[in-house]
């Protein structure tokens, strides 16, 4: 363990330590707040961060990611069955990443509102490409040899779908998953920054306008917390549903 | 004379209507024979197992298994393909399963029917053992044990143990040879090593130029259970070196 993420360990720290040092030598802890300085401000706001913001947030990643999840394994699905819905679908999937999702944040929270459906739209915007196209890739790239030899064994559209289709996206899916899970945690803050009553991208906004560097910085910390947690939690269930692949 | 168990009658085929493949080709296999088919490569080997496996369609002329000609061929025969084609994601056992599930027999009447076969399959001790922790022999065991669980009395065995090295190699012919015999099956074997053929079969099919319209053939003088050094036999050695020309002779033509 240590000796795998141990020069990554290092270098955080020696950055770390760069940045401590700095912030003290400049001492402009309102827009400057050194590493330790944010670590005492996020124990004194822990209150406010987890019982206020946190749930807020994290119910936003996670409605989004749901929704997304169904929306785009369900498209991904369709698309690989149907020719047609590929050709109709598939480039404006494609295309829909070349709009800056996050520019058109402003006009959804006029349409949705304050509330939180506002920013659950932003995290499904951002994250249901990753989940759609990686679905997709992976539905499509089973092996034509097994789909031919299940059918010399009598084996219908279904069966293949079920055991050599469904089978082969799995890696490809979470690899989408992994991707999306980091999204989600940037859309959802981007969503509050535009407009919200309560979560961790709306209390740094609001931090910044009081000039309290280190309570910007701290539900930073959070949200990159929140996001590796999903993430880890993410790679343990492709572990534990994939326990071929620690052969290979 | 034993029964015909796959007959192709005036079978031509070709692919997208451009380049045919058989031209009104006739070829009758009997019940538990071993034929091998042999030539080189692009000679439409593999197009005929496509044919019999229901892959392709016959352009015109009938393809009989069994003495009867069905609209769709797929679940009739059991077919091995070149490559293993075994599923990474699951066990042994579970991919000898594939045929009994897609027939609709339960998880624990196939695990109840495959158990008892590893042994002779020499995959004692496999069934929980993803395909990645298996060996080439092993693998291509597996995927004969498959074809075999299609409960077909045919099987179609395209170039099984090309990429096996030659020691396994030889040794999987017997084994396969054993299997042929126990099971009562009917084998029709793809392969462009001449050994193997004269080994294994009692038929040789050649195929030449295509589009094929007749099938060249050849008996192996050899009695049966066969050695490896019967291919020492001099009327052997000699089939051998003609077959060898014959082949040759195919891939110089321009």
């Amino acid at each position: 363990m240590m000796k795998k993420y141990g020069p990554a360990l290092l270098i955080v720290l020696l950055l770390f330590g760069l940045w401590e040092l700095a912030a003290r030598l400049v001492n402009l802890s309102f827009i400057f707040p050194s590493p330790s300085g944010v670590a005492v401000r996020f124990w004194e706001l822990r209150e406010t961060l987890f019982l206020e913001h946190l749930p807020s947030t994290l119910s936003i990643i996670l409605i989004g990611l749901a929704i997304s999840i169904v929306l785009g394994v369900a498209l991904a699905v369709w698309m690989a069955a149907s020719e047609t819905a590929e050709r109709a679908f598939y480039p404006i999937v494609i295309s829909s990443q070349m709009i800056p999702t996050i520019a058109l944040a402003p006009i959804f929270i006029l349409f949705f509102g304050y509330g939180i459906w506002s920013k659950v739209v932003v995290t499904v915007l951002i994250t249901f490409f990753p989940i759609t196209v990686n679905t997709f890739d992976g539905l499509k790239s089973s092996s034509k040899e097994l789909r031919e030899l299940m059918l010399t064994m009598g084996g219908t559209k279904k069966d293949i779908f079920f055991k050599v289709q469904v089978p082969s996206a799995k890696p490809h899916f979470y690899s989408g998953l992994k991707v999306a899970v980091t999204l989600s945690v940037i859309g959802a803050a981007i969503g509050e920054w535009l407009g919200a009553q309560a979560g961790l991208g709306y209390f740094s906004r609001r931090m910044m306008t009081q000039f309290d560097g280190a309570a910007v910085f701290a539900p930073v910390v959070l949200l990159s917390i929140v996001g590796i947690v999903l993430f880890v939690l993410v790679k343990l269930l492709e572990k534990r549903s994939m326990k071929w692949r620690k052969n290979e | 004379m034993r029964k015909p168990v796959l007959e192709f009658r005036d079978v031509s085929f070709s692919y997208g209507g451009k380049k045919p493949i058989l031209d009104q080709l006739n070829m009758t296999v009997y019940d538990r024979e071993f034929v091998t088919i042999i030539g080189a490569s692009g000679s439409g080997k593999s197009t005929l197992f496509r044919l019999i496996t229901g892959l392709e369609q016959e352009e015109t002329g009938a393809v009989w298994l069994n003495g009867e000609q069905f609209k769709s061929r797929h679940g009739r025969t059991g077919y091995m393909p070149q490559q293993d084609l075994l599923m990474p994601w699951r066990t042994v056992l579970e991919n000898a399963s594939v045929p009994l599930e897609l027939a609709g027999v339960s998880k624990r009447e196939a695990a109840k029917r495959i158990i008892p076969l590893l042994d002779e399959f020499g995959l004692e001790g496999s069934a929980d053992k993803y395909p990645s922790e298996l060996s080439g022999g092993m693998r291509q065991r597996v995927s004969f044990l498959r074809s075999v669980l299609t409960g077909s009395n045919i099987l179609l065995l395209d170039e099984p143990f090309s990429a096996l090295d030659a020691i396994t190699r030889l040794s999987m012919q017997e084994w396969l040879l054993d299997q042929w015999e126990q099971r009562e099956k009917t084998i029709l074997f793809i392969t462009h090593d001449v050994n193997e053929a004269l080994f294994l079969s009692d038929r040789i099919f050649i195929f030449r130029d295509t589009p094929v319209r007749t099938l060249e053939e050849v008996a192996v003088p050899l009695s049966r259970p066969r050695s490896q050094r019967d291919l020492n036999d001099p009327a052997v050695i000699k089939l051998k070196n003609d077959l060898i020309d014959q082949l040759r002779n195919e891939v110089k033509k321009p």
